[in-house]
């Protein structure tokens, strides 16, 4: 039986592995793009969709920074339903601690260069007036912006497609061994690389790979335009996102095109069901109206929940998975993919190209975790 | 006899009963189209239960409501979608 070859088989159609076939088919590699589901179904369906600059550490900096770059230069390529909007970003700041936070970010971005502004209490009120009176102040990202990201995935297959991708949806990988990848259906492809992108389900496939996932939950309103107009983040929201394992909810608040507003959101490991908890709904859209008290009269018209794949140290796992020679990962992207899957598209071409890269390679390899089989 | 109270509706006073709501006031005042869907489309009160969202209009600024659901009250003032 003949099987048929590609250079590079990416498993996972969301916004990573839309990336990642994009930017690879762009290099000239031949690709397939294989998912049992529909394109961007998974977390990227459920995510906010904040293309946001994270400081939290040099590493993150660094690949927020060359993945916002690469968003805002596609700007005037997007379609129109992927709703990017430069709405800027403020960080909320409630107590001196929180003030104290803004400064230091005020520092890093300067010494990074990156475009940024310290909002006193008067003119974040006049920036968003359905604020609750008495926040300290803010701190002002006028770069980042907000997309609609499975369109914005179906988007970045198509280009991949025009650059010669196959796209097969309907069937998963359920084995990769070295040069081949076995499908569900009983077929099979010979490849030279392949690239995980499987989100949440790597650690399935790929038992020792440290992803966990985190439950979020959000909800949407009915149209109130300009009830907010910059994405809103609680400065507590980086202390919980990383902290302990602990249930938590942060104030995370976008406009959206439609006029929309998008609430979210919570932190949950360890919750397996799908469902909408009313309870952490509930402790959502309190924690959002003590930002926001006007909040209470809106509709709210829509609920759901998705998964976010944590890693213990909060950054995505990207490059070869030491074990098995011609695999490479691109996984683990927590509350932050949609921002960093064009980065870490960038990255996997790097690695599979051996070009100089313009991302330091190591802070984001899977070999850092012990789990992991740690020699090349 | 109920009395009478006097509202507006897309800026002109209408008198209605006490305990009319505001679907009804919005009827009696001669239209049927309360606001527009996404794509432009007419819409009006459908199930008059509070259930299909079809009679929204805004009710002293605030938008979204429904008009079905909420009772007039003296000096309210409703806008309808093409007001
Ligand atoms: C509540 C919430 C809010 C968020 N907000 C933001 C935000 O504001 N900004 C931001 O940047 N990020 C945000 N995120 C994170 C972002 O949504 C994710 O990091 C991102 O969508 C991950 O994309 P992915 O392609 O890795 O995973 P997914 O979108 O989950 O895609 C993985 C795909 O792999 C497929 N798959 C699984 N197993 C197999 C297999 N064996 N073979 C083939 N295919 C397989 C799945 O069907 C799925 O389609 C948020 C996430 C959540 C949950
Ligand atoms: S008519 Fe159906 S909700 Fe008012």
């Amino acid at each position: 039986m003949s099987v048929p070859t590609c250079q590079v088989a990416v498993l996972g159609a969301g916004i990573v592995g839309a990336a990642c076939a994009r930017a690879l088919a762009q290099a000239d590699f031949q690709v397939v793009i294989i998912d049992p589901n529909p394109i961007g179904s998974g977390a990227t369906a459920a995510g906010m969709g904040h293309i946001l600059l994270i400081d939290d550490s040099p590493a993150q900096f660094a690949l927020t920074q060359n993945s916002r770059q690469q968003w805002n230069d596609l700007a005037p390529e997007l379609p129109d339903d992927c709703e990017f909007v430069k709405c800027g970003t403020l960080w909320l700041a409630a107590d001196e601690d929180e003030l104290d936070e803004v400064r230091r970010k005020e520092e890093r971005f300067r010494a990074a260069g990156v475009a940024a502004e310290v909002l006193d209490t008067r003119q974040l009120a006049a920036a968003e007036p359905n604020l609750r009176a008495g926040l300290l102040g803010a701190f002002f990202i006028p770069d980042d912006r907000v997309i609609y990201p499975p369109c914005a995935a179906r988007w970045m297959i198509e280009e991949a497609q025009r650059h010669g991708t196959q796209l097969r949806t309907g069937v998963s990988a359920i084995e990769v061994t070295g040069k081949e990848v076995r499908l569900s259906d009983g077929s099979r492809i010979s490849v030279e690389f392949t690239v995980h992108a499987t989100g949440c389900g790597t650690a399935k496939m790929l038992p020792g790979v440290p992803i966990r996932p985190r439950k979020g939950h959000l909800i949407i309103t009915d149209r109130y335009p300009g009830f907010v107009r910059h994405a809103l983040l609680e400065l507590g929201y980086i202390k919980k996102a990383h902290g302990t394992d602990t249930d938590s909810v942060s104030c995370v608040v976008h406009p959206r095109r439609t006029g929309q507003v998008l609430v979210g959101s919570s932190r949950q490991f360890d919750a397996e069901s799908k469902d909408v908890d009313p309870r952490m709904l509930a402790r959502v859209v309190a924690r959002a109206t003590e930002f926001l008290p006007g909040l209470t009269r809106l509709s709210g018209i829509r609920a759901w929940t998705g998964f976010r794949a944590a890693t213990p140290d909060g950054l995505p796992l990207i490059g070869p998975y030491p074990e098995l020679p011609g695999l490479y990962l691109a996984t683990g992207h927590e509350g932050h993919g949609i921002t960093t899957s064009l980065g870490t598209a960038e990255l996997i071409v790097d690695h599979l190209t051996g070009r100089t890269p313009r991302l330091p390679l190591e802070p984001y390899l899977p070999a850092r975790f012990s789990g992991v089989p740690a020699h090349a | 006899m109920p009395e009478t109270i006097r509202i507006k509706v897309n800026g002109v006073a209408v008198d209605v009963p006490e305990h009319t709501n505001v679907a009804a006031a919005v009827t009696r005042a001669g239209h049927v189209h309360f606001r527009r869907s996404v794509t432009g489309q007419p819409r009006g009160p459908l199930c008059g239960m509070g259930i299909c969202f079809e009679c929204r209009v805004t009710i002293d600024g605030q938008p979204h409501r429904r008009s079905c659901q909420v009772l007039c009250r003296p000096g309210m003032e409703i806008q309808t979608d093409d007001a």
